[in-house]
């Protein structure tokens, strides 16, 4: 036991009144019966109550004051306390038999639920603080590149979210001991971010691959062109081959999405779409109206045979 | 299990007198076997706590079955709460979040 005097913060000059007194307080904030969900007021009460059985006696404060008896003085008798009996649960023989849900599991959720309201007040309560969760928009090419965001949490803190390489939609982000703070000295609760990552004008995603539609023009398709695409890494050179057509699709190798488990990336996937000119071009017009195609075409004819 | 004199002899200060009167008022409840009074260890421990809220904590002899009243009626609400909480926690945790959620809505100072 530690310095009795410490215990129960009195002088070493103190009246048997103050200590009385300063034993009284003490009890009222720490006795076991009248803090049924503090684990630890049973350690506490007891160095309080030994401190105080040594305190009061004369002949005991004085040996221990002149040095003759160290602080641990006779051994308090084991005993139960009452609520060790009242607060047994009626639950007790359902928890003994699936073995899940401990009391302080169930303290936990009540912390959880009330928010430690009740026991709170009192600095002894030691609960984990409360989880929050958040939801955070981020952009579709940091979710697959990956980002850094910082989130400015409602009473003021600000958060940093490292967003990982091949986000995805929804995925949810656990920040250890980020949540509520924890009650007395209890840990604090987790912060849980779900990403909602947003939708991209022209990519789309599919598992690791992306998907991306890209227009090139009547002579781009025709003859063959080495062309500049947009990846999510930014532009590369693509060779369109010759007689390409609407719906044809390339695939770029490995410039698709960084998959989380394996480090493989993904595809890039091409889908090329043939756009006419956009002005007059009467050159064009005049070359068509004489032009005799070599095999007749009917792209029609599976549609209304 | 122990008889009354057992009972005194093991709790140093407790006057038989006061223990009597608190069996009277049924402050602790007693075991009767033909004429001798049996404690529990329940009931021992009851009265240690009734010994310490009178006779550390002096609280007026008066007050002090209003006090043992709120403290039965403490350990009453949290047997149901824990029993409650006992039910909820073998939910699921969205399931426990959504009770949570609906909770703290419900005690949200109002706006």
């Amino acid at each position: 036991m530690n310095d009795p005097y410490e215990i129960l913060d009195v002088g070493r000059s103190a009246t048997d009144q103050e200590i009385k007194d300063a034993f009284k307080k003490l009890a009222r904030q720490n006795h076991p019966d009248l803090h049924p969900g503090d684990k630890e007021a049973e350690a506490r009460f007891k160095d309080i109550s030994a401190a105080h059985d040594l305190l009061k006696d004369k002949e005991k404060r004085r040996r221990f004051d002149a040095g003759e008896i160290d602080a641990t003085g006779a051994e308090q008798p084991q005993h139960k306390y009452y609520r060790d009996y009242a607060d047994a649960p009626a639950y007790s023989s359902h928890a003994a038999q699936d073995g899940f849900t401990s009391s302080e599991e169930l303290e936990e959720f009540l912390a959880r639920a009330f928010g430690g309201a009740g026991e709170r007040g009192r600095t002894t309560f030691r609960a984990r603080g409360q989880d929050v969760s958040y939801s955070l928009p981020v952009g579709f090419l940091d979710a697959v590149n990956g980002a850094t965001r910082t989130i400015t949490m409602p009473e003021g803190k600000t958060l940093q979210v490292t967003i990982p390489e091949g986000a995805e939609d929804r995925q949810m982000l656990r920040l250890k001991g980020q949540g509520a703070p924890g009650f007395g000295d209890g840990p604090p609760g987790d912060a849980y971010v779900e990403l909602h990552v947003e939708p991209h004008a022209f990519f789309r995603r599919k598992d690791d691959n992306i998907h991306v539609e890209v227009p090139v023009t009547l002579k781009e398709a025709m003859l063959g062109a080495k062309i500049k695409v947009p990846t999510i890494g930014g532009p590369v050179e693509l060779t369109v081959p010759k007689g390409s057509n609407t719906g044809t699709t390339l695939r770029l190798r490995e410039r698709g999405v960084r998959n989380r488990k394996s480090g493989q990336r993904g595809h890039q996937f091409i889908a090329l779409k043939v756009r006419l000119p956009e002005e007059e071009e009467p050159e064009l017009a005049a070359f068509l109206e004489n032009w005799q195609p070599k095999v007749q075409q009917d792209p029609r004819k599976e549609m209304l045979s | 299990m122990k008889n009354l004199e057992e009972l005194v002899a093991g709790t140093p200060g407790l006057e038989r007198s006061d223990l009597d009167v608190w069996i009277k008022e049924e402050l602790v409840t007693v075991t009767r076997e033909q004429e001798t009074l049996l404690f529990t260890d329940e009931q021992c421990a009851r009265v240690r706590l009734i010994y310490t809220l009178r006779y550390e904590l002096e609280i007026d002899a008066a007050a002090l079955s209003v006090v043992m009243s709120l403290i039965d009626q403490l350990y009453d609400t949290r047997k149901r709460l824990l029993s409650l909480s006992a039910a909820v926690v073998t939910q699921d945790r969205g399931i426990q979040s959504a009770i949570i959620a609906a909770m703290e809505s419900r005690s949200a100072p109002p706006k």
